[in-house]
This record gives structure tokens, sequence and C-alpha cells, in this order.
């Protein structure tokens, strides 16, 4: 097993989380997609015969749908799609107390600072190793409110009723291309709901890492958040580096009933090897308020825009979105806003940063249907070119079916500046720490909004990429 | 007279994009806790002069040699000037939105001393100090540096940093310019106490008027014009200078 100091001895510009720990997979599928191998994964679960049903026919129609042709370069994915093991599963049970899991899973995630935040009793972590939840502890006393945190195969096997009524009415099979796929193939992810007027100010953490080559992981999180409910769930993660492709395909639903609030929170830091195409959707009902933050860094492409939907009067929709594209990386992300009720309102805020060939393209879409009287929606990116060679794009689709609608768009490019960097190195910065400081300045505004530990591990993720992209 | 803590001599430098020369041969001594003060119309040379002994890119030196404590001054990067002890308050101080002026200021006096960890406790009571004798408000801290500050405002965050900061010779680049009066008093006193509190450290004012110098009173006033040093002397000179203008000056040449 690599050492610690092997870690440190990977290069700048190299992916600092790129360690690789050993582990025997009890089941390990074959390579490639098939009937088969979706009846397989089912088998393996234990599932329920409409779940098997559901699945088979996600696969017809992914197979039925072309490959997108617009966002990032998907030609090499594409090639690569019948070596992709669809399925992994490390162990046969879930585990629940920190004791049974295997050492070598805890070296794993004592990487990444896992029982660090254990320590800071950081509550509910549920930390996704592979396809399947290994370890997931949930505090007593939000068990004693009626909040279920389970892994999502927990949330079929135990609360059969609720998660069935629920599960693909966000993100429906046909809806794209790789949403079909997750629901083909989907293992791991969460499974939480907030009961009826509960309000819950500890976020709930869910901590993974993808960990084995050519493995596609097609992780599934559906949320539910009751009437007059409030809560927080955050994401991290990191993956190790490989020199071929890999794959991470994972589809978000959440609802947010009447009166109720809810954020979820990512930050997003994949090898550069990794394409991320993701599907994030919120539905948001009557004076409800959905929050998508969104930090992305690392991968070869990601195409992720969190939407909300706002399907009641007076519901509200956020999206903020961070984006760093290093060196031949492609970060295709933004935020989608529906308008389906009167006076719902919504904003999205993005910032993207590229350094060397880097692109960060920003793509949203504001949609106001006829009926939608009074809503207003305000998109506001900006973006920050580190290098000559950087680049960023910028698709605003604004369709606007309702005539009392307010929509405001802005866009700034920025590129560091000669003065700025003159002014803090007139003051004894080195121009590296100069240009550190700028662009932490840059994304403050969406930093700020995270929990401290968080926006400090993102601080620190951007200046480990930036280091050598200046001189 | 103390050793010379900087020395130019037959300073030539030229606008890197298109070869404008602008500085002509400055020759000028400073010594340790001495004020100097540099007057002169507008395009005399006099903010560019200030701008090459902090290194600033769009300036390229042709001729002449700067010497700031024993180093050869035109050898450093921007950010070796500045942790070798030169301080250049901007005439136009540059926004930088995001950072808080607490976390700019601890950066900074971290990079003056890589090697040991800046007590927190230490630099908050420095930096709060510091405000107080600027007469800012402890709010002011948490601000982004420049973003949206008044003229007064910036102005103030540069002699912040600059008593915060503790240079060997401070260049003071048209403080005073679009500050009123109750601003450039509150300014000028609090350069008079860092003064005081630190005699060792020499100052070099750059500036049209006359006005600040009621309230910092230079040991040395020299006139520049046309990107030279054209004439040397004591405080009389800027009083001249007031009463006879800077015509009476143009195509003279002076010895330092």
């Amino acid at each position: 097993m690599p050492s610690n100091e092997m870690v440190a001895d990977i290069g700048l510009e190299e992916y600092k989380y790129g360690f690789i720990t050993e582990s025997e997979h009890v089941f390990k599928a074959r390579p490639g997609l098939s009937a088969e191998i979706v009846r397989e994964i089912s088998r393996h679960k234990g599932e329920p015969e409409w779940m098997l049903e559901f699945r088979l026919k996600a696969l017809e129609v992914y197979y039925s749908k072309p490959m997108p042709k617009w966002g990032g370069d998907l030609e090499t994915l594409d090639a690569t799609l019948d070596e992709i093991y669809y399925y992994l599963k490390p162990q046969e049970k879930m585990e629940r107390s920190w004791d049974d899991v295997p050492q070598e899973i805890k070296d794993t995630f004592e990487k990444l600072g896992i029982p660090e935040a254990e320590r800071k009793a950081l509550a509910g972590v549920g930390a996704q190793y592979e396809s399947e939840m290994v370890y997931h502890s949930l505090k007593k006393e939000w068990a004693d409110q009626g909040i279920i945190f389970e892994s999502i195969e927990d949330g079929l096997r135990l609360h059969p009723e609720i998660f069935r009524e629920h599960f693909a009415t966000v993100v429906p099979v046909a809806d794209n291309k790789f949403a079909a796929l997750n629901s083909a193939v989907w293992s791991g992810g969460s499974f939480v709901y907030i009961p009826k007027g509960v309000k819950v100010d500890i976020p709930l953490q869910a901590y993974f890492r993808v960990n084995a080559e050519k493995m596609g992981q097609f992780e599934r999180t559906l949320i539910i958040v009751e009437e007059g409910a409030q809560a927080q769930y955050i994401e991290g993660c990191t993956a190790p580096v490989y020199s071929t492709e890999s794959f991470h395909s994972g589809v978000i639903e959440i609802i947010v009933k009447p009166n109720a609030r809810f954020r979820y929170v990512t930050i997003q830091n994949w090898s550069h090897n990794m394409y991320n195409l993701v599907t994030q959707r919120a539905m948001v009902h009557e004076h409800a308020t959905m929050e998508w933050l969104d930090g992305n860094l690392g991968s070869k492409l990601t195409m992720k825009y969190p939407s909300c939907y706002l399907m009641g009067e007076g519901a509200h929709g956020e999206i903020l979105s961070i984006a760093y594209a290093g060196d031949g990386q492609h970060q295709d992300t933004g935020g989608k806003v529906i308008h389906a009720a009167p006076n719902t309102t919504s904003q999205i805020t993005s910032k993207s940063i590229s350094k060397g060939t880097g692109r960060a393209t920003y793509r949203g879409l504001c949609k106001i249907y006829d009926g939608a009287e009074s809503a207003k929606s305000k998109v506001e990116c900006d973006a920050l070119l580190l290098n000559e060679d950087s680049r960023t794009d910028t698709f605003p689709y604004i369709e606007i079916e309702e005539q009392s609608a307010t929509v405001g768009h802005e866009a700034t490019v920025s590129k560091i500046g000669a003065e700025q960097l003159f002014y803090l190195m007139s003051r004894g910065l080195s121009e590296e720490e100069a240009s550190a400081m700028i662009v932490r300045g840059f994304i403050e505004p969406i930093a700020k909004q995270l929990p401290l530990e968080y926006a400090v591990e993102l601080n620190r993720l951007i200046e480990l990429e930036m280091e050598g992209s200046v001189g | 007279m103390n050793e010379p803590i900087l020395r130019v001599e037959n300073l030539h430098a030229v606008i890197a994009e298109d070869g404008t020369e602008i500085l002509k041969g400055v020759n000028l001594e400073i010594a340790a806790g001495a004020v100097h003060a540099i007057m002169g119309p507008n395009g005399s040379g006099k903010s560019t002069l200030s701008k090459v002994l902090s290194g600033h890119p769009s300036y390229e030196v042709t001729d002449g040699s700067v010497w700031f404590k024993g180093q050869n001054l035109l050898e450093l990067e921007v950010d070796e000037r500045a942790r070798a002890g030169i301080f250049l308050a901007f005439q136009y101080p540059v926004e930088i939105p995001g950072v808080s002026i607490a976390n700019f200021m601890r950066t900074a006096l971290q990079s003056q001393n890589p090697d040991e960890e800046l007590d927190i406790f230490d630099y908050q009571e420095q930096l709060l100090e510091s405000m107080e004798l600027l007469e800012m408000d402890r709010t002011f801290a948490e601000r982004s540096v420049n973003d949206g500050f008044s003229g007064g405002e910036k102005k103030r965050n540069e002699i912040l940093q600059l008593a915060m900061l503790k240079p060997s010779l401070a260049v003071l680049d048209e403080t005073d310019s679009g500050l009123d009066i109750d601003a450039l008093k509150v300014v000028s006193e609090g350069v008079n106490a860092l003064h005081r509190d630190r005699p060792e450290t020499a100052f070099l004012l750059i500036t049209h008027y006359q006005r600040i110098l009621d309230y910092i009173k230079p040991d040395h006033v020299h006139v520049m014009v046309n990107g030279r040093i054209a004439r040397s002397g004591g405080p009389e000179l800027a009083l001249e200078l007031e009463t006879s203008g800077y015509e009476a000056f143009r195509g003279e040449t002076a010895a330092v």
C-alpha cells in the first residue's frame, strides 16, 4: 500500500488524493453493459420485482437515446463504455459501527480526513466506498425526530412505500441518456426523508470516493423534504488517479414540499481523467425554497446543471455554482430554473476560473411558462481567466412565455490584472500568493455560504490546483 | 548625516511598451529617518520614480543604479523589494474584491517572516491600534481591500498598511490628492505618529502641492522637472514653489 510519503511525492500538478488502496471485491461484475448485468445487480441487491423491471426498461431507453452532441467532447467516453465495470460491491453487508469497518477502508477514509470529520462531531457521516455504503451513522436525536438517512438500498428495503411514491418522479427515466443509464445500473447513494415540520440545523453529510479502475459510479440519491421542514445535505468527494478513463453519472432527486426549505451542497474534486455527467433536480412546491451550492473541481469533463422546477406559487430556487477548469479540463456547468407558477423567484450565480488550457462553460436555462405571473429570475455569471490560453464561454438560454415576468442577466469576464498583482506583491506577497489571493477573493461570495470546514477545503483544493500556475 | 539607505544614481527609465523615456538621469540619496519631498508638475516623472523604485512591470530601467540598504535594488522582484523594506503608498490603490483587509495584512505580514508563524493575537492588537490611530472604524478590517472605498478611505488604508508593515523607506505617491482637509490632517498625523514611533523610518513624499508639507515637515525638498531633479534644498524651497510656481525651474539642472 502506498504510504503517505508517496502521496506527498506526487508532483504539484498531480492529483493530491491519487492514492490507491487495494481491496478485495466480494462481487465484481464483468465489464460492459447488458440486460444480464442489470439482472445480476438487482439480484445482488435483493430488490423487489418492480425495481428490476424499472431497471430493464431504463436500459432500453438508454440504448435508444443517442449520445448528446452538445456540451463537452464525449467521443472518448463513448469508445470505452464497453470496458467499464457497471457494478462493484466491496462488502456483503452494510456496516453500522466504525469498529466493524475493515482496516484498509478505514485507511482510505483516514487519508480523506473522514475520522477527523467524525471527531469533530460533524454528525451523520454516510461514506460511500465504491458502490455501496459501508459506513453510515446517524445521530440518535435525528432518528428520534423521525428523520431517515439511509443508503439508497436500505431506503428501498426499509421504506418501500415512501420510496416508490417518489422515486424517478423528479428525474424520469427518459429525461436524458445518462439519467436512463443511471436508472438501469444505479448503486449506492443516499435516501433522506425529513418529516413534516422538522428542522435540522446540523447538515447531513455524505462523503464518498470512487476506488476501482474503470468503474462507473452510478449513485442515486432521493431526498424528500415534507411540508415546513428544513434541512441541509452536504456531499463532498474525491477520487483516485488512474491513467484510463473513468466515468461517474449520478442522479439526485429532491422533492421540497410546501413551505419547506432545503439546501444541497456538493464539492466535487474528481481525478483528471473522470467523465462526470450528473443530473441534479429539485421539485419545489408552494412557498418552498431550494438552494443548490455546487462546486466542481477536477474531472476531464463535467456536465452538470443543477435544476429547480418551481411548481408551486411563491417557490424560490437558488443555484450557486463554482467551477475550476485546470489544464486539459472542461467544466460545462451552470443551472436551470423552470418557473411554472406565479410569483416564483430564482437566482443563478455562477463563478468559473480557467487556468492554462482549461475551459469553463456556463450553460444555463431560465424558462418562464405562460401563467407564471410576476415570476422573477436573475442570472449572474462571472469568469476569471488565469492565463492567455484559458477559455470561457457563456450560453444563457432564456425562454419567456409570460409577459409579467422579469429576467435579468449579467456576465463578466476578467483576467487577473497586472495592477492587482503589482499591488499585492508590493506588500511582500509572492506572485503565487498574490494570484491565489485574487482567486480566493473571486470565489468568496460563494465560499462564505459554505460551512467553515468546506470553505477551507475548497480554498485548499484551489490553492493546490493553482500551484505552478504562474511564472 | 547618516549613511544613506537609498542611493539613486543617474537613473533612466522608459515605458516598457513604447520606449518613451520618462526618467532622464535621477540622482537622489535618502538617509535613515530623513523626510524628503519631491515636488513637480504633472508629467515630470515623480510618480514614475516611485513605481520604478517598487519595480512596476510597466517601466524598464535603461541606465543608472539604485542601491537600497547595500543591495542592488534593480535585481530584486517586486515582492523582494517589499520584503527588503520598501513600501509604496499608491496614488490609485487597487481594488481586490472578496479579500478582507484583515486577511490581506495578515498574509503580507506573514510573508515578511515566512519561517515563523504570525501570532494572531499580537496581529489583531496591532491592527486595531493602527486603525485607531487613523480614526478608522473596527468594521473596516472586514471590508474587501479598496472595494467600494471612497478616495479618503483608500488613502487611509494605504497608511494603515504602512503602519502595519513598518518599512525602512515609505514612498507616499500623491497621498494628499483627493483628500479633504480633515482627512489630510488625520493621514498626516498618522504618518507623523509612525515616524515618532520609529524614527529610523525614512519617508519620500511625492506631491504636486505644498499643502501636505504644512502637516508633514520635510528635511529636504526636491523639485523634479522633465525627468530630472532640477533643484534640491530645505523646507523653504517648497514655500518658494508655492509663490513662484514650477515655471521658474524648467530648464534648470541641478547638482544634488
